[in-house]
């Protein structure tokens, strides 16, 4: 919110500076973000009395001498009209920055250093600046708008800074404000803040006026949603007279970014800003039947708002009506109807509390968002209703600009608006700081703050501001105190009274730990994706439409559609980051995630839906090989101790993006809990030509139970293991895994069976494939003599022979 | 006799100068002194025509040539040894320079570090660590933390809803309400995840992590909230760091601060990063409200908590110097790589 410090010195004195004064709102919660003087851009300019005025002839222009106080007397050339001896304008002396203006003269294109320089002939030495060239407008100093040179005051000091004489010495406050406390989304609530903080007493503005009765019309004021519509207070005033606001309230308007319109829409405006009440004036001879009913607007009923936006409203939008139709959207925007006009002579004022809510969704449904319905986002409070609505009465006798009468409404679902007492235990609110704060300071912080201290031992009875709706309890009480006290008085203590526990993490917590530096000894980096993904990415793998990863909770609010469902596997996000990689020039590496999937049983989701820990493992490079994936894979076996078994899937199309003939199902201990393969030919050569990717995926939740970090010491063999090789000549589809399993089948001394060698050379027949194995016999019981050794491999060649069609070469 | 044996040395010699091998000088050693075949080994044969008188002359001289021999052999095997050595060396010579042929090590997400780190401190300091779902419903992320429907806090997070009920949660601490509703105190607890929230610009992402903390006991106070953080930040940013807590906002602490650390890149004194106001925005924290106790069935009036929050691709960012919070989520290896070790 930008407050003026000029408008926030109305209601406070404030002898520190700008900076002390950013850094007093900092500690009591209130961030300044920006802090900038409204002249910032403006340097050097200094008031100049024009002593003589020669016109250069054939041409516009005339070379003045100007009296520039102390900094000397000056020859400038100037090509204003209105440029005439004796006047005070500014005048830009050399190395002065001002604004440098297009050929209108008005619009600003950026900001310019002055140099000495000369025109036909004559020497000029600065400039005389018109309003807009030092960031002036109309509403920020009459006069500013003219195009030609600013005409400052009569008795400006000749040399003085101009920065004070046009209010350029002002300075900006963009403070940010925290969501409980809207009772500051106002100048007024900024400044019983800043009141508070520098124990300085808080100048209320007016709020008093005299209403005039003479015969009234006949108003009626009902509120049939008064859920929507907690408080509704109307006023009329009659003999208004249409016209310009004071050049201070246009001023003030203008700092705070708001064009003057006329004086009774500028009041509305003023106590929005002031007191953080948005308020609405309606001409009164627009409102049939002279009523206002509140209530909620009927299906497809039309409302043409300010802006001339026509609007068709359902019963979710709340409206203000007269006797026949809708007026206002409440809390939004006036109708077009109803608007103050030049002629208009009686005005119904509106002050009203909507219900934040429903003036959000309300703005947010129809794209019509204003001002007031931002105010009203973030939460008015009743007081500011009243109390605003008082304000601009007062205003409007203030401005003379009509008069008051009598005829005032309130229909409030709670008329009366007092402060709320709160009894609290001082050494429990203090204890929950941990620190101890002296009574007087108590006292004297919730004084500053309108809480109206009392008190009696122990015992402090505060009572709260009607504004204050967010403080409730004891602790809204400590907090008030400790943002006032400072919270430099907190002294670090180190859980002095709390009981000792252990920590760390838990067992599956460490197991995933092991299991990603298990991935990480494999040469992998640890990756980290959203957990959303697009429809996109399940057509790219080419998922068909009953596929269970189609199957995936969609997000109703997406930002894009890109990332509109949550993932149902991990795979696609990983080949997308393969993509990218190989696009950025890295050609080849290795990607691992753990994340989650997300799966439900019924879509849209009506329970928790099962979250689902997975592995996904991207390889992706030239040389990279279906078994260097196997590898990792095989490394977590290692790392936990256990056996992986590999199939090729019964049906490969449920992998419709691996290539059919290098992709594997991956079992423990017979059930599946992954699958590993290469990337599809086609699939790879769309997306990255020239490169290869493995990618698979496991389910973690599945392969928990059974990794386990329990290191056990096993004995080591009292004999000489035994190591034989033995290559088998066997039909190419007879399956590696399948001898080696039925090998160890075969014989109870064999521990361990090792394909070294794969042969399909000359010697060969076509069709099949010579495989080496190393076998290791581990003995027992007794050290294993060779003949028995042979005895073994003969059993294992003899049982193999039974399932397999085998030669041993 | 004695000539025979000088004629025998001298034999031994010349025949030896010729060798540059030491498998060939073996083999004529052997020649000479193979127990069985050598020829030394033969003069002692020889004895057994000597007179019983003559022997022991015999003998000795032959075991002086078989004692000079075996001297001999075994200096002409230590040169030559030392020679084929000294070749082999030579032959073997590398180039150190060329490049290593290594196995490269993979890395942890600099967020799995930040987090691991992050995880060892406070486990330290007796907390546990506890995931709660990604998935929430409105109870957990809202309205057991005191953020009713209506509640203009909910306007600070754009939520992601996937129902009217179920959204993804916008903060970690929906995990804190699941544990308080199954734990009694004392309650120490981090609470690392992913949180979602709708924005996507240059300095957010939709999804990222937090690190959520939660200390639930008897008398716990806001000065232990700073002591604690006191001991996280130094860990984490470096000894001679400061914290200071100011006045902030959230629906389910009360008071609720917001907490800076010292700038660690210009120690205060005010540079690019801190935006040169010497203090950097780490985290939020603040006493667990009232409320929130209460909605999980824990009496304030007995127990007082203090909670905080982070980001931690923010500290992450901070502590590595990573400029732009989307590379965390590109895998972009040559990004990666660089969190080895």
């Amino acid at each position: 919110m930008i407050v003026p410090l000029s408008w926030l010195k109305e209601y406070v004195d404030i002898t520190i500076t700008p900076q002390e004064l950013q850094t007093k709102l900092f500690d009591c919660g209130f961030e300044v973000e920006t802090l900038t003087e409204l002249g910032e851009a403006i340097s050097g300019v200094v008031v100049g009395e024009i002593v003589r005025c020669d016109p250069i002839p054939d041409t516009h222009l005339h070379v003045c001498q100007v009296n520039c106080g102390t900094h000397g007397t000056f020859q400038i050339c100037c090509g204003a009209d209105n440029v005439k001896v004796g006047g005070k304008y500014p005048a830009a002396l050399i190395g002065a920055t001002v604004y440098a203006t297009a050929k209108d003269h008005v619009t600003i294109e950026g900001v310019m250093k002055i140099k000495k320089g000369k025109l036909k002939g004559y020497e000029s030495h600065g400039m005389l600046c018109s309003g807009v060239e030092i960031g002036l407008n109309e509403d920020l100093y009459p006069g500013a708008d003219y195009c030609g040179l600013l005409v400052l005051p009569e008795d400006a000091e000749p040399g003085a800074d101009v920065k004070p004489i046009v209010g350029l010495d002002d300075w900006m406050y963009d403070i940010s404000i925290t969501a409980n406390r809207p009772d500051c989304q106002s100048i007024l609530g900024i400044a019983r803040e800043v009141a508070a903080t520098l124990d300085q007493p808080l100048k209320m503005p007016a709020t008093n006026y005299t209403p005039v009765s003479s015969n009234l019309p006949v108003i009626s004021v009902t509120v049939e949603a008064p859920d929507l519509c907690p408080r509704y207070q109307a006023h009329y005033v009659r003999n208004v007279k249409i016209a310009q606001s004071p050049a201070w309230m246009r001023r003030r308007l203008a700092l705070v970014g708001i064009r003057s319109i006329s004086n009774i829409v500028d009041i509305t405006n003023y106590v929005l800003k002031e007191f953080g009440q948005p308020m609405h004036a309606f001409d009164l001879r627009d409102l049939e039947d002279a009523k206002i009913i509140v209530r909620r607007a009927k299906q497809d009923e039309p409302i043409v708002t300010l802006d001339e936006k026509e609007f068709k409203l359902n019963p979710n939008h709340l409206v203000i009506c007269d006797g026949k139709k809708p007026v206002a959207l409440a809390g939004i925007m006036g109708g077009l109807n109803s608007e103050i006009k030049d002629d208009t002579t009686s005005v119904l004022f509106e002050a009203a509390k909507f219900a934040r809510d429903n003036v959000r969704r309300t703005a947010r449904a129809l794209g019509q968002h204003s001002d007031s319905s931002a105010r009203f986002e973030k939460g008015v409070d009743e007081y500011a209703t009243e109390q605003g609505m008082k304000r601009a009465l007062h205003l409007i006798e203030e401005l003379g600009c009509g008069v008051v009468t009598p005829a005032g409404y309130c229909v409030a679902v709670k008329p009366e608006i007092a402060a709320r007492p709160l009894t609290v235990s001082v050494s429990e609110m203090l204890a929950l700081l941990g620190i101890q704060i002296p009574d007087a300071d108590i006292l004297r912080i919730l004084t500053g703050l309108h809480f109206a201290p009392m008190l009696d031992g122990d015992s402090l009875t505060v009572q709260i501001p009607p504004y204050r709706e967010d403080i409730e309890n004891a602790p809204d009480i400590a907090e008030e105190l400790i943002r006032m006290y400072g919270y430099s008085h907190i002294q670090p203590t180190f859980l002095a009274k709390a009981s000792v526990t252990s920590g760390g993490r838990n067992l599956r917590q460490r197991t995933m730990l092991k299991l990603k530096q298990t991935l990480c000894m494999q040469g992998c980096y640890e990756a980290v994706h959203y957990s959303f993904f697009s429809p996109k990415d399940l057509d790219l793998f080419r998922y068909s439409e009953t596929a269970p990863e189609r199957h995936a909770i969609r997000i109703l609010n997406p930002i894009t559609e890109d990332l509109s469902l949550m993932r149902t596997t991990l795979a696609p996000s990983m080949l997308n980051a393969v993509i990218r990689n190989v696009r950025s020039g890295n050609h080849t590496g290795r990607l691992f995630e753990i994340a989650k999937t997300f799966h439900s049983d019924t879509l849209p989701i009506k329970k928790q839906p099962k979250e689902q820990e997975r592995l996904c493992i991207g390889l992706f490079g030239n040389t990279m090989r279906f078994f260097d994936g196997k590898a990792v894979l095989e490394a977590i076996a290692d790392t936990f101790r256990l056996t992986f078994t590999y199939r090729k899937p019964v049906d490969t199309t449920v992998y419709p993006f691996l290539h059919p003939g290098m992709c594997a199902e991956v079992s423990l201990n017979g059930q599946v809990i992954g699958w590993l393969g290469m990337l599809a030919h086609d699939l790879c050569d769309a997306q990255i030509p020239e490169h290869q990717a493995f990618l698979a995926e496991l389910d973690l939740d599945k392969l928990y139970p059974a990794l386990t970090l329990t290191l056990r010491f096993e004995p080591l063999p009292k004999f000489p293991i035994v190591q034989r090789d033995i290559a088998l000549l066997v039909q190419k589809d007879v399956l590696c895994g399948d001898l080696e399993h039925a090998m160890l089948a075969a014989c109870k001394s064999l521990r361990k069976v090792s394909l070294f060698d794969v042969y399909t050379g000359e010697q060969i027949e076509a069709g099949k494939q010579s495989l080496a194995f190393s076998l290791t016999f581990v003995p027992t019981d007794h050290a294993f003599t060779d003949a028995e050794v042979d005895q073994f491999v003969a059993t294992i060649l003899k049982k193999l022979g039974k399932q397999f069609d085998i030669t041993q070469r | 006799m004695d000539e025979q044996m000088q004629a025998m040395r001298a034999e031994i010699e010349a025949a030896a100068q010729s060798i540059t091998d030491s498998k060939e000088m073996y083999l004529l050693r052997k020649q000479y002194l193979d127990n069985k075949t050598g020829k030394i080994s033969a003069l002692m044969k020889n004895m057994r025509d000597l007179t019983p008188e003559e022997r022991p002359a015999f003998g000795k001289i032959v075991n002086e040539l078989k004692t000079w021999a075996l001297d001999f052999f075994t200096a002409q095997d230590a040169r030559l040894k030392a020679q084929e050595l000294a070749q082999k060396n030579a032959a073997e010579q590398i180039d150190v320079t060329m490049p290593a042929s290594r196995h490269t090590c993979g890395a942890l997400h600099p967020m799995t570090l930040v987090a691991n780190e992050l995880i060892d401190i406070f486990a330290g300091m007796g907390f546990t660590v506890f995931e709660g779902p990604e998935i929430e419903n409105d109870y957990y992320n809202f309205t057991a933390l005191n953020t009713p429907k209506d509640h203009p806090a909910r306007d600070m997070q754009h939520t992601f809803y996937l129902s009217d009920e179920w959204l993804l949660r916008t903060q970690t601490s929906a995990g804190q309400i699941r544990v308080m509703e199954s734990t009694q105190p004392p309650i120490k607890i981090l609470s690392p995840g992913k949180v979602f929230r709708s924005d996507d610009d240059a300095t957010h992402s939709p999804m990222f992590s937090q690190m959520e903390g939660l200390v639930v006991d008897r008398g716990i106070t806001l000065c232990d909230l700073q002591g604690m953080l006191d001991v996280f930040a130094q860990n984490i940013f470096g000894e001679q760091v400061k914290t200071r807590l100011r006045p902030s906002y959230f629906p389910f602490t009360e008071p609720s601060v917001e907490v800076d650390v010292s700038c660690f890149a210009c120690g205060g004194k005010g540079c690019r990063l801190c935006k040169d106001t010497g203090w950097i925005e780490v985290l939020g924290a603040g006493m667990v409200n009232r409320h929130v106790l209460e909605n999980c069935g824990l009496d304030p009036d007995v127990y007082t908590g203090f909670a905080f929050g982070m980001g931690i691709e923010r500290i992450a960012m901070l502590k590595y110097g990573i400029p732009n919070i989307k590379m965390l989520f590109e895998s972009d290896v040559r990004v990666l790589e660089q969190f080895r070790g």
